[in-house]
């Protein structure tokens, strides 16, 4: 065996053996790279502008004005907190049927794929996208946002719920039918009681993802704190605006930690 | 009480789990079910309560024919017959109450049991079983708190809250260690007797089928090739049903667990706790 290796150095093989290729592929991507930048249209004066308007965030940043439009602030705030809060519970309870549908031990191949398909949806529509669309549907205003997350809660709750039903242990849904239980009595001691911890969880942690939406989702006019967010930047109040995304960082931060304890709670 | 005649189980792979089985049950009587592992042991009491559905013959419990039933009627039906299990299937996250009230569900409608509003007679029975399958003031536990033998109890308990004519327990032992084994095997024998059940006990402990149970069904690849008085389980017969080998070690504990069941009433000890043979 030992003259089968004349020396004794070792290199790693390469990822693609043949060298003419490897190389060629090299040199290839590093062209495309710097063609790339050179086709960039760079706008040096308007970068130093833009350092500027920066410089001046930054300033805002230092000194947020809660005050000059705190009326407006806080009827911002209390429609993105609302929002949240509703869609939130308007997408759990109807993303528990969904879930259902969704999951193959206790559904059939009919629901199952009808179900399927509405997550697929909800999940591939980015909030932005519907906000757009609902607002053109039902004009401007936190209405629009309310669907919006509704729609996508749906969609993310059911998808991890149903994943979670389909691995429960199906000797206890076995038991109940052998004792003469309904379908919705099975649901309800058998499968609720073993995703109970995870609903909740999941719950929790879009009520967090909700808050933050509603934030963005207020810019193309779904209501909430993301259109007065918005408006400020408009009028270059950056000092307002700093004091709406403090609030906002302020807002997920205590969520955070709440849902921290409410779920070691349930563990 | 309950006839099962030539059943046939085909599963959709084509395994042939049943090859047209018919078992006679009387009120009461207590039958062991053995043979080796996929012999159709398991197949044949779901079959029973349509867990898993037939692909022909016929079963009739107390006189109404349980294959022509409709969902309806089947969970109807369902209520009369209690299922023990070999993994216990309790509902984990519920407390030791809620599981055995879960035996109520077939007699209770949805937002009584959502609310956890049982009638107040069930929820007394629930006690009364409780303390006689000996874990009163356990009520408030939740079910994965307990021990395997005393999972086994709450699921026996539970069984029994449905107020079934008949029990299909299946292996009902086999996860639980050999003393533990024997108790909840006795456990399961008076029941039935004290409350004229009727139960087929799918059991692979030759040794413990023979003593507690008089009466031994042997199923071997689907079809049952031995129905008789424990006591004529010999070397014969196990080699009839688990195939040749050497078996007359067993045999003789076989003989002599079958002769001091039949005269011990099968309630004290008189035998040492036997070593297990599991062939």
């Amino acid at each position: 065996m030992a003259t089968q290796h004349s020396s004794m150095q070792w290199q790693r093989p390469p990822f693609i053996k043949s060298a003419l290729l490897r190389w060629a592929l090299i040199t290839g991507s590093l062209l495309y790279l710097l063609v790339g930048i050179g086709s960039l249209d760079i706008n040096w004066v308007r970068i130093m502008q833009g350092g500027e308007r920066g410089l001046r965030f930054v300033g805002g940043f230092l000194s947020p004005d809660f005050v000059s439009r705190g009326p407006d602030i806080l009827t911002g705030f209390i429609e993105s907190l609302t929002m949240t809060v509703t869609s939130t519970a308007a997408g759990v309870l109807l993303s528990i049927p969904v879930a259902v549908g969704a999951a193959r031990n206790l559904s059939n191949q009919f629901f199952y794929l009808i179900c399927r398909a509405f997550i697929a949806v909800s999940r591939t529509l980015n909030e932005i996208i519907v906000a757009i669309l609902l607002v053109a549907m039902f004009g401007f205003g936190p209405f629009a946002g309310f669907l919006t997350l509704t729609f996508a809660t749906i969609g993310f709750m059911a998808k991890l719920l149903a994943e979670d039903m389909e691995e429960i242990q199906a000797s206890q849904l076995e038991a109940l039918k052998a004792s003469g239980a309904t379908f919705l009595q099975r649901l309800d001691f058998a499968v609720l009681s073993q995703v109970k911890p995870r609903l909740v969880g999941l719950s929790i942690y879009r009520l967090d993802i909700n808050f933050r939406e509603s934030a963005v989702i207020g810019i193309v006019g779904a209501g909430g704190v993301g259109a007065t967010l918005n408006t400020a930047m408009d009028r270059y109040e950056y000092d307002s605006a700093a004091a709406i995304i403090l609030i906002i960082i302020a807002i997920v931060f205590v969520a955070e930690y709440l849902s921290g304890i409410i779920r070691r709670r349930i563990q | 009480m309950l006839i099962i005649e030539s059943l046939d189980k085909k599963y959709p792979t084509g395994d042939r789990a049943l090859k047209s089985v018919s078992l006679s049950v009387q009120t009461g009587e207590v039958i062991g079910l053995i043979g080796p592992s996929g012999a159709g042991k398991s197949s044949l009491i779901r079959c029973v309560n349509r867990l898993i559905e037939p692909s022909g013959g016929s079963i009739t419990l107390n006189g109404k024919n349980i294959l022509a039933m409709g969902q309806h009627q089947l969970r109807l039906a369902r209520r009369e017959i209690g299922m023990i299990f070999q993994e216990f299937a309790l509902v984990e996250r519920l407390t030791v109450m809620e599981n055995l009230l879960s035996g109520r569900l077939g007699y209770t409608g949805f937002w009584a049991s959502w609310f956890r509003r049982f009638n107040q007679a069930d929820i007394a029975r629930a006690f009364e079983l409780l303390d006689r399958v000996g874990l009163s003031g356990m009520h408030n536990k939740r079910a994965d708190e307990l021990s395997g033998g005393q999972r086994q109890r709450v699921g026996i308990a539970r069984a029994l809250m449905q107020s079934p004519t008949l029990l299909l327990v299946d292996e009902p032992t086999a996860s639980l260690d050999p003393k533990t084994s024997r108790q909840i095997m006795r456990l399961i024998i008076d029941l039935c007797r004290e409350r004229g059940l009727a139960a087929i006990i799918n059991i692979h402990d030759v040794v413990l089928a023979t003593e507690y149970l008089p009466r031994i069904v042997g199923l071997r690849a689907g079809e049952i090739v031995f129905d008789g008085q424990s006591q004529s389980v010999d070397q014969t017969v196990l080699s009839r049903i688990y195939g040749e080998e050497d078996w007359t070690a067993l045999t003789r504990k076989v003989q002599q667990a079958a002769s001091s069941g039949a005269e011990t009433d099968s309630d004290s000890d008189t035998v040492a706790d036997p070593v297990r043979l599991y062939q």
